[in-house]
């Protein structure tokens, strides 16, 4: 570690001493003021940014970890087994968080465990729920070899590694669910949600972009795990994820072009409207500069070039699931919402605490594997390491 | 066999008495406090409860978790606004611990203890009526009961035992529908040709009458005729299919990818 780094560490740990203040306060406004004093929620506007950006968004910036898993495992393309495992920590810390997420928008958060016993197979809140608990255990199991190599307990790490295809196929698919559900959450508001995003291919848009931003944000993450860790970067493996996102991307760009189209919603353009910049912003930043980046090979290739790509990509991500969720719906609930400073504090705080756990993990468990391991030939590697 | 209550807004004198009798039924603060001196001391008889609400009628403001029906005026009409108790209610299909459940007897009910303070049911009712108690530390989602635990005595809804007028009354929803459809058919100048809530996402036991078309009475009239549940429901009944497909597919592109490098690794033994 070079003397010259220190002080941007310590500008960074400030500011997030900083945040987490912040957050203390809202957390305490929160706990004993309740949601009406912690938030601008009302009436006419009774989801916010906690399940606009805490909720919808962590779970689909936590993608990367079904996504690479199913490429390691079900696909056998061992060549990514480095990216896997910071991944599926990624993963893990973002459901975890969110679980915290929804124990501050919750009315009675202590209900939390209701959907266990008090079944209502007829929701998608409860079909979410439920994904979201089992796929929270499997991303420990699949995350749990770490600690357990951590503590040399051979036996649990014998019997989770040959349970490890069944955990990674449950994964896959209870992400598939849940991904998509999100959007079916909004299949019910169609008088509600402006013609740019309500669409009965919600679900679907809303899984293709997830699977595209879990490879966003592995690009992202190895990023700056190599900056902060001082290890050399994956480029050859990120640039097949370059390309293997371009492919996604432009799947669901016609997609949801020709959704658009067919639903007659492309008229709306012609309204100058918070919303129609809002969709241009989220259509520009997400696909239209991105996608065609994403077909150089030079692009790709270019490790600085290849995070601003994923930045946007991820931009775009966040636009989209927030225009669902949030401001999609301001025009018919016919009041103006915009978060509280309490909000936006709880928010920063978690997604600060989800720094901060990552890399105390990183530095305490064997997430990175050495870099020289990765170049080893992929014949000569041993396939269990989870 | 269910309740329900037709509201006929060409009826509506706009006393408010209904606003009144609902608070005091269901313990919500009066809008003029001084108001509750006059009020005869608990259990209320259904006569104390007409004479009270009939000379303390209230009349305006919003729905909240202070008030369940609330008066409106909308041009020259007034138009009372409370829960619809739908026949499939949107809100109770996307409640995912069913707190929120529509009873046999019509009321669509809310049982607190159930509830994890999610607020899916308001987001997703088509009408926007519940509430909820955001100042409260532990709240609850308020909206009209149509008076359920009276009816389960077997007496009628507050609001409409008060009205003066019978703008609102209560019956069973078949016989409301046809007294609508009469009404209509005797004065066909005076009324607008439709009963709301007849066909409205499925049908509602609540039903309005009107002189001018409901978007003036500001009800939501961009409504489909299907329930709202189906929205949903037609996706979730796919996933008890597509489970085991896709668990099916994903372990079948294992074992070919799997045996592939099998094969591979035994190819590369022998060479």
């Amino acid at each position: 570690m070079s003397f010259s780094k220190l002080p941007k560490i310590t500008f960074w740990r400030a500011v997030l001493m900083l945040i987490l203040a912040a957050g203390l306060y809202s957390t305490v406004l929160r706990f004993t003021k309740g949601l009406g004093a912690a938030t601008n929620l009302s009436d006419q506007f009774p989801w916010g940014l906690w399940i606009g950006f805490d909720v919808l968004c962590g779970v689909g910036l936590a993608a990367g970890g079904f996504t690479l898993a199913a490429i390691v495992y079900i696909f056998h393309i061992e060549r990514f087994h480095p990216i896997l495992r910071p991944s599926i920590l990624t993963a893990f810390l973002g459901y975890a968080l969110v679980a915290v997420a929804l124990l501050y928008d919750l009315g009675k958060p202590y209900n939390i465990w209701h959907p266990l016993v008090m079944w209502n197979p007829h929701s998608v809140m409860f079909e979410v729920a439920w994904c979201v608990m089992l796929y929270l255990t499997v991303l420990a199991l699949e995350f749990s070899p770490a600690v357990f190599e951590r503590f040399h307990m051979r036996t649990p790490l014998r019997i989770i590694k040959a349970a490890t295809i069944p955990l990674v196929i449950t994964g896959v698919i209870l992400s598939t669910l849940h991904q998509s559900s999100l959007g079916s959450l909004f299949l019910i508001v169609p008088e509600k949600l402006h013609p740019y995003w309500y669409s009965p291919l919600l679900p679907l848009f809303f899984f293709i972009s997830a699977v595209a931003v879990g490879m966003a944000m592995v690009i992202f993450e190895s990023n700056l795990s190599s900056r902060a860790f001082d290890r050399e970067i994956e480029m050859p493996l990120l640039e097949v994820l370059g390309r293997a996102m371009a492919v996604v991307l432009a799947f669901y760009g016609l997609l949801r072009l020709e959704d658009l189209w067919s639903r007659g919603a492309l008229v709306h353009l012609m309204e100058p409207s918070m919303e129609t910049v809002l969709f241009v912003l989220e259509i520009t930043l997400g696909l239209l500069i991105p996608l065609p980046m994403l077909l150089f090979r030079r692009i790709r290739e270019d490790r600085e070039s290849l995070f601003g790509v994923a930045v946007l990509v991820i931009t775009g991500f966040l636009l989209n699931r927030l225009n669902v969720s949030v401001t999609g719906l301001v025009a018919s609930s016919g009041v103006h919402y915009f978060p509280r400073w309490t909000e936006v504090a709880v928010t920063l705080s978690i997604v600060g605490v989800g720094f901060l756990l990552f890399s105390l993990g990183v530095r305490y468990l064997n997430v990175m594997e050495p870099v020289r391991a990765a170049r080893v030939p992929e014949g000569n590697r041993t396939r269990a390491t989870a | 066999m269910s309740k329900a209550i037709l509201v006929d807004t060409t009826r509506c004198i706009g006393c408010g008495a209904c606003a009144t009798a609902c608070k005091v039924v269901n313990n919500l603060p009066l809008g003029d406090p001084s108001a509750a001196h006059d009020l005869p001391a608990k259990p209320l008889s259904d006569d104390d409860l007409v004479a009270f609400a009939q000379s303390h009628g209230e009349v305006g403001g919003e729905l909240s978790a202070d008030m369940l029906n609330v008066v409106q005026t909308h041009g020259s009409v007034f138009v009372r606004r409370f829960c619809m108790h739908c026949q499939q209610p949107t809100c109770a299909s996307v409640c995912p611990v069913g707190a929120l459940k529509k009873t046999a007897a019509g009321p669509v009910a809310y049982d607190a203890s159930k509830c994890m303070g999610c607020r899916y049911c308001m987001m997703a009712c088509p009408f926007s009526i519940p509430r909820y108690e955001w100042k409260a530390l532990f709240p609850k989602v308020k909206k009209c009961t149509m008076c359920a635990p009276r009816q389960a005595k077997g007496q009628q809804p507050a609001c409409t035992l008060v009205c003066p007028v019978q703008a609102g009354i209560y019956g069973e929803r078949d016989d409301l529908l046809k007294e609508a459809e009469k009404r209509i058919h005797d004065e066909p100048t005076k009324y607008f040709h439709r009963v709301y809530g007849k066909e409205e996402v499925g049908g509602t036991s609540v039903l309005y009458l009107s002189a001018v078309p409901f978007e003036q009475l500001g009800l939501p009239v961009n409504l489909p005729d299907e329930p709202m549940p189906l929205l949903t429901y037609r996706v979730l009944s796919e996933i008890p299919t597509l489970v085991p497909l896709a668990g099916l597919l994903l372990g079948g592109i294992w074992w070919i990818t799997n045996r592939r490098e099998e094969v591979a690794k035994a190819e590369n033994k022998t060479e």
